[in-house]
């Protein structure tokens, strides 16, 4: 890619009225390479020339990456909402009952759930780093890794979940899990009233992101 | 004595100095280079609210060496106002992280 720029100059010009037809550059092509991605590409050509990866073993795995979202993890949320046994099975083993809806999370860490009740509303963050459930719910949302987040979730819960949305009353446990090592963690949200009789699907429509990072509350539309 | 399962490949099995409900203190030492026990929790007291199993040791695992044997993982229970000083949330709210059982000591 960097290869590509240099070729024609495009970090020297700020033209766009060019005749030749390219495919639109991505938006960190924009500008100069920052060092961290010289470092990157670096590092991954000398893997791939050294023969420790392939090209294609770091595309299946960036695709492999892309396939996961957070419909995933709405998904296991609402058939944990319909089914106690696998409800039971996610709370004790996460790993087994994620196995037993089709979801591999294959050499990922362990992942562990945590559920919210009447007296207990948890939320996730990692102090020292990013860690996060990526198998269950693809990529972090970039206020995940920001410093703010990461020193105000442990110091000030209350205040960071007001600032989402969600007042938690004074005489139910705010519950923080500080990601510091081989856990991975996901939240059970409460099932919200009004969706009695509700399928897997409709109940997974409502289960968002930030539901399952426990900065936000399932809604039901009005 | 509580025999920690292994939950990482190659992790070995090690029986657990602790057991959950157990009050423990987390090292207040310093450590140099990768560790994964923070530092707002060093000195601090909780208690043990399980056993994760064993997991290789990622302060070596981090300079190229095997990480084992592999170390005894706790999920560690705080009062937040144990903490913080100035925690002004209910007495109640509570902070739990994952932390390896050379950093901890009984309280």
């Amino acid at each position: 890619m960097t290869t590509h720029d240099h070729e024609h100059g495009h970090d020297d010009h700020d033209h766009h009225d060019h005749d030749h037809p390219h495919a639109p550059r991505k938006d960190h092509d924009a500008g100069p390479a920052g060092a961290y991605e010289v470092l990157e590409e670096a590092v991954r050509s000398l893997l791939i020339e050294k023969g420790v990866l392939t090209a294609q073993e770091i595309a299946a795995s960036v695709d492999l990456m892309d396939s996961r979202s957070p419909a995933l993890g709405a998904k296991v949320v609402a058939r944990a909402w319909t089914d106690p046994v696998f409800k039971k099975l996610l709370l004790k083993d996460t790993r087994a009952a994620l196995m037993q809806v089709g979801i591999d999370i294959g050499a990922a860490p362990e992942f562990s759930t945590v559920e919210n009740t009447a007296d207990v509303h948890n939320v996730i963050v990692c102090t020292l780093c990013s860690c996060y459930p990526k198998m269950l719910l693809g990529i972090p949302p970039a206020w995940y890794k920001s410093l703010a987040y990461r020193s105000r979730t442990i110091t000030d819960p209350r205040g960071v979940l007001v600032e989402f949305g969600v007042t938690v009353p004074r005489d139910v446990e705010v519950r923080v899990h500080d990601s510091t090592a081989d856990l991975r963690y996901i939240v059970l949200p409460m099932r919200p009233k009004g969706t009695r009789g509700w399928s897997e699907d409709r109940l997974a429509a409502i289960v968002t992101r930030d539901c399952m990072i426990g900065t936000a509350l399932p809604q039901v539309p009005a | 004595m509580v025999k920690a399962r292994s939950r990482w490949p190659d992790g070995g099995e090690a029986a657990g100095r602790f057991a959950p409900g157990d009050r423990v203190r987390v090292a207040a030492r310093e450590a140099l280079g990768h560790c994964r026990t923070p530092w707002y929790l060093r000195g601090k007291t909780g208690v043990i609210a399980s056993i994760h199993g064993t997991f290789r040791d990622p302060e070596r695992l981090a300079y190229h060496q095997p990480g084992l044997p592999a170390q005894v993982l706790y999920k560690v229970r705080f009062r937040q106002r144990e903490v913080w000083d100035r925690y002004d949330g209910p007495a109640g709210d509570q902070l739990e992280a994952d932390i390896f059982e050379y950093w901890l000591e009984p309280a």
